[in-house]
């Protein structure tokens, strides 16, 4: 981690200097502990207070469709970012997307051997309590006034880290190894199936439960890098598609709509869970279509740069068993 | 005009089963709503359960849509275009059906009866295809009963068609 963390110090300085790159993305100390915020580095010096560990989670993709098109001279900006597998997924997206093009970034890859949920770990002792944090190849330290404790990260990985299988980036400039071996899941992931086993009502009723909590506040969209649009349907006035109202049908319309938008498109970085300020298990129903459209066409977001997009392109040979065909 | 053998199919029996499903139609200009229109001058007969949109291209269909027609109070939504590779505009609804592959097993995991959005295929010379489309729905639709799930307004539809 150390190692990792001071290699990326030095390669942002040095790009900077350069001026290889205008800007870079990259994680800060959090001010809470256990935490770690997105930060943007623009001088050698800074670059400083770049850091690498296991709650290093954000997605920091988000942030590139928002620069771009906000950037004066498009050509000639060049932005560097820190990127784990599922970042590098992401981009891979946007750039097909056309969102960004692949002059315009510099990316350091990080081989990733799974983030931690803090969450996880802060339900296990007084968050008030805890004074600082301690990272080994395979544990997670918490000190605090009590004492220490310590965790095992395999036990608190994030959800989708259980099961990813590209760990590794699938595009960069530079790729930097922490000490761990890059994460190869083993098992797939089993949350589609044991919620289709439920009968269809249960089914219904546990996404009301689930999205019953939804206040609204929209982190879900705003932490999901494929969600750039100027104008999100959400706030569309003319027509407006939904109530901005606490009527349920109307937080399950957004939610059902906003996911299906990620069709094909999801990375299943678990952005959107870890935003819910609400701990809504969104992805209950975002990674359904990941898998869905991993059976169906074959196709897995952020892995191939040059295959077009499952919902871009068609063959006259897809299956249609689901239409009807009257006798 | 005369009772055809079809009535036990298609219309609803008071007595019995009194629910008269509301089903919304997106028929794609060219073929489905001609292929509609065929049914209606061929005078075939079927239930009286749909309410039509036109719409330019079964791929002009947006799954927010369909989505909003279950919330604003129909029981059912189908979606008709032509049949693949004789689209209009070449190849609107090769990309529909990806659309609607995917559209109909997300609602279905989510918990709605898959019988409730329903697609298919309706050429503008049709038109006997097309009453059966609509009897077919309009009973599979009639045995999940009314969409009261995922209602907003109960009384929207009732008021407005």
């Amino acid at each position: 981690m150390k190692r990792a963390e001071h290699e990326i110090r030095s390669n942002v300085g040095k790009l900077l200097k350069q001026k290889k790159i205008d800007v870079f993305i990259g994680y800060e100390k959090g001010t809470l502990p256990l935490r770690t915020s997105p930060c943007f580095v623009s001088s050698e010096k800074e670059a400083r207070k770049l850091i690498w560990n296991s709650f290093c989670t954000n997605n920091l993709a988000v942030y590139l469709p928002h620069i771009m098109s906000r950037v004066k001279n498009k050509r000639s900006t060049r932005v560097g970012i820190i990127c784990k597998g599922c970042d590098s997924r992401s981009l891979v997206e946007l750039i097909k997307e056309k969102q960004l093009t692949r002059d315009q970034i510099y990316i350091i890859g990080i081989s990733c051997s799974g983030m931690v949920d803090y969450k996880r770990i802060l339900s296990q002792v007084n968050s008030d309590e805890v004074i600082g944090v301690d990272e080994t190849a395979d544990e997670i330290t918490v000190r605090s006034k009590e004492g220490e404790r310590v965790f095992s990260k395999e036990e608190n990985l994030c959800e989708p880290c259980r099961t990813c299988k590209h760990a590794v980036p699938t595009v960069y400039d530079m790729l930097i190894r922490t000490a761990q071996q890059p994460r190869q899941a083993t098992t797939s992931d089993s949350t589609v199936h044991d919620f289709l086993m439920k009968p269809r009502e249960e089914r219904w009723q546990i996404l009301e439960q689930e999205l019953g909590q939804c206040i609204r506040c929209y982190a879900c969209r705003n932490a999901c890098p494929n969600c750039y649009c100027k104008e999100c349907f959400a706030e569309q006035t003319k027509p407006r598609w939904f109530g901005v109202t606490t009527d349920l049908t109307d937080i399950i319309f957004y939610h059902t709509i906003r996911i299906f938008h990620q069709a094909g498109r999801c990375v299943d970085c678990g952005a959107c869970v870890r935003a819910c300020p609400m701990n809504i298990n969104l992805r209950l129903f975002t990674r359904m279509l990941v898998d869905e459209v991993k059976e169906r066409f074959g196709y897995e977001p952020g892995v191939a740069p040059e295959e077009l997009q499952p919902l871009a392109t068609y063959s006259a040979k897809d299956k249609q068993d689901f239409m009807i065909e009257p006798e | 005009m005369e009772q055809s053998d079809d009535k036990t199919i298609g219309q609803s029996d008071n007595k019995t089963n009194p629910f008269e499903p509301r089903i919304l139609a997106f028929l794609c200009n060219w073929c489905s709503y001609a292929g509609a229109d065929l049914a209606g001058v061929s005078r075939f007969q079927y239930p009286t359960t749909f309410r039509v949109i036109r719409v330019p291209c079964s791929g002009r269909i947006n799954p927010l849509y369909i989505i909003k027609a279950l919330q604003s109070g129909f029981d059912g939504v189908l979606v008709s275009g032509c049949h693949p590779g004789d689209c209009h505009y070449i190849s609107g609804n090769y990309f529909a059906r990806r659309r609607f592959a995917l559209l109909k097993k997300f609602l279905e995991y989510l918990g709605i009866e898959p019988e409730r959005v329903q697609f298919s295929w309706v050429s503008a010379a049709e038109g006997a295809r097309f009453a059966k489309v609509v009897k077919q729905v309009t009973d599979d639709i009639r045995k999940c009963g009314p969409m009261n799930y995922f209602k907003k307004n109960r009384n929207f539809v009732e008021r407005v068609l």
